[in-house]
């Protein structure tokens, strides 16, 4: 072996690596801070990844057959990927987003598996290995399969509304007691594969449970959470293997994904638990029966009207939500704010935190559409605007226009922070039906005095209303 | 050559290589808290998606496990780890780097009228 090779194999040199890579993500992580330097930001850290990867290539450990084996994995790995992620819808990037995710998670269960087998089951006699394993065969599980249901509900593959499980809370702390208890076992001196293998279906079988009672308004941070679980189980697995990479990298993941999960669950002023424990359909049955107090009349009205509507204002905001999403209607809405545009009309999206079924889900099917990210406000800096707001167009959103969130304390969404639309002096509504929302409770903003609702497809409805303003 | 091997050398000053990376773990979390807790509401699904890119870093652990991987099940099983953790780097970038490029400026006036 020559110098030069031993160098580059050296433990030292590849640590070396690694904190290059370590600056580089995180030099990339800042970057995604702004969106001007957000590309740069990703790729930084893409070329962090690539040098991790190298450098862990260098280990003198590897022979031939290995390096065969490696590159099956990473020729695969990469087939399976870049088309994915090439030809994923827009609409579809919060599905793509958990499945990646998943698999992430489903390779570190596997890699716990793979090394305890290497072990010999084992464990017990080095715990600095064998605690940071349970753990990472535990999260990695979990994330494996929870990320497949957020998939399967947002793919439209299982149903998307919550699914009640007799007991669910107990039978999910049954599980994961089980899985710590196997856990426990093997840590203490059992080498039984069994038992390991119980692990990783128990918490297989609760990541299932977990994530199909919530229903599909949730996802964000249903999938923001196993994000961060991810990032943890990596971290876990660096610790056993004593990779310093996976541990830095994992942990900075664990980290950020706490913190979006927080945010989110602040903005649908609910806590992380209780979206966790079940969706909306636990609590809603206090207010169905109340459905008919609000039930006031529906002003329906006509393409051509909200065309006319629209010419003669000064400010128009548009409230997207996820029926924007699900009729792909963003290129419409966005030929419908140019034409809006040229005729002087000052446009606005208005874009609450958690709508659509992604943190930013609306920017970035908007952004799509071409729509200039300085046109998109945030719920704080728009709501001051709609008292001088001539008319409010919202788009296949609901729950975040519920005033009742506001004015009815007896509301389950009472003190969640809404846009507010019912402040504008115009509301028009494009709704497929009078269907409630995720949430289960009527709107009044619909059977308000200056709303009218324009019912049909938005696509289609939307695509009218310019048509309309081109003729006026 | 040992200057190069701050983190090697930590270790055996202090004894446990386990406490060292432990120390590493809560400092790379503080890190992640105060890089991250900065970004805008509109790139949080970027971020979430950039993020995701980078626990995609368990492929490291597919190759350092390989390494003194024996049998044919262990080796499969980490094989399919490493496919699954190539997906999770190789998508994940890619699906990033597809929804950064569609944040845009508001184009010129001139741009925007391609019509006229």
């Amino acid at each position: 072996m020559s110098v030069a090779t031993a160098f580059f194999q050296d433990v030292n040199f590849i640590n070396a690596c690694y904190i290059v890579a370590f600056s580089l993500f995180i030099t990339g992580l800042a970057k995604l801070t702004s969106p001007t330097t957000a590309v740069q930001g990703n790729k930084i850290a893409a070329w962090g990844m690539l040098l991790a990867v190298v450098a862990t290539l260098l280990n003198s450990g590897l022979d031939g057959g290995e390096f065969a084996l490696i590159a099956i994995g990473l020729i695969v790995g990469t087939l399976v990927g870049v088309p994915a992620a090439r030809n994923v819808k827009m609409t579809a990037m919060p599905q793509m987003v958990a499945l990646f995710n998943g698999v992430g998670g489903g390779a570190v269960a596997l890699i716990a598996w793979a090394e305890f087998r290497q072990q010999g089951g084992n464990l017990s006699d080095n715990l600095d290995v064998g605690i940071p394993l349970v753990f990472a065969a535990i999260i990695g599980s979990i994330s494996f399969w929870g990320s497949n249901i957020a998939f399967g509900k947002l793919q439209g593959l299982i149903s998307g509304s919550p699914v009640k499980i007799p007991a669910g809370l107990f039978v999910n702390i049954a599980l994961l007691a089980t899985a710590i208890g196997a856990g426990a076992a093997i840590l203490l001196g059992s080498t039984s594969e069994g038992l390991f293998l119980l692990i990783l279906v128990a918490a297989a079988i609760l990541g299932n449970l977990a994530v199909l009672p919530i229903g599909g308004a949730d996802m964000p941070v249903v999938i923001s959470t196993l994000n961060a679980f991810t990032g943890l189980s990596a971290a876990a697995a660096g610790v056993a293997l004593d990779n310093y990479a996976l541990i830095v990298a994992g942990m900075i993941v664990g980290a950020s994904g706490t913190i979006l999960t927080d945010q989110m669950a602040k903005a649908m002023n609910r806590s992380i638990g209780s979206v966790l424990l079940g969706g909306f359909g636990g609590e809603a049955p206090a207010v169905e029966g109340g459905g008919g107090e609000t039930g006031g009349t529906v002003r329906s009205t006509s393409a051509a009207d909200v065309a006319i509507l629209l010419a003669y204002a000064r400010q128009v905001v548009v409230v997207p939500g996820y029926g924007m999403a699900v009729a792909q209607a963003q290129h419409a809405v966005r030929e419908m704010s140019k034409a809006l545009e040229k005729k002087g009309i000052e446009v606005k999206f208005a874009i609450h935190p958690v709508a659509g079924r992604m943190p930013g889900h609306m920017n970035v099917l908007l952004a799509e559409a071409d729509v200039p990210y300085d046109q998109l406000k945030e719920m704080d800096d728009i709501n001051p605007e709609f008292g001088r707001t001539d008319v409010s167009l919202v788009i296949g959103a609901n729950d975040v226009t519920n005033p009742d969130a506001r004015l009815k304390p007896d509301s389950p969404i009472y003190g969640m922070p809404i846009l507010n639309v019912d402040e504008s002096k115009q509301v028009i509504v494009l709704k497929r039906s009078m269907a409630s929302g995720f949430a289960g409770i009527e709107n009044p903003l619909f059977y308000g005095e200056k709303t009218q609702m324009l019912f049909g497809d938005a696509k289609a409805s939307v695509a009218e209303i310019t048509s309309e303003l081109g003729g006026l | 050559m040992q200057t190069h091997a701050a983190i090697t050398t930590l270790a055996a000053d202090t004894g446990s290589p386990l406490l060292t990376e432990l120390a590493i773990l809560i400092l790379a979390a503080f890190v992640g808290f105060q890089v991250i807790s900065k970004v805008p509401n509109t790139l949080h699904t970027p971020l979430m998606s950039g993020t995701n890119a980078i626990h995609g870093i368990v492929l490291l652990g597919g190759l350092v496990a390989i390494a003194h991987a024996e049998g044919f099940l262990n080796q499969l099983i980490l094989v399919i780890a490493i496919a699954f953790g190539t997906i999770n780097v190789v998508g994940g970038f890619l699906v990033t780097d597809r929804m950064l490029s569609m944040f845009k400026r508001k184009p010129e006036p001139v741009a925007e009228e391609s019509d006229t």
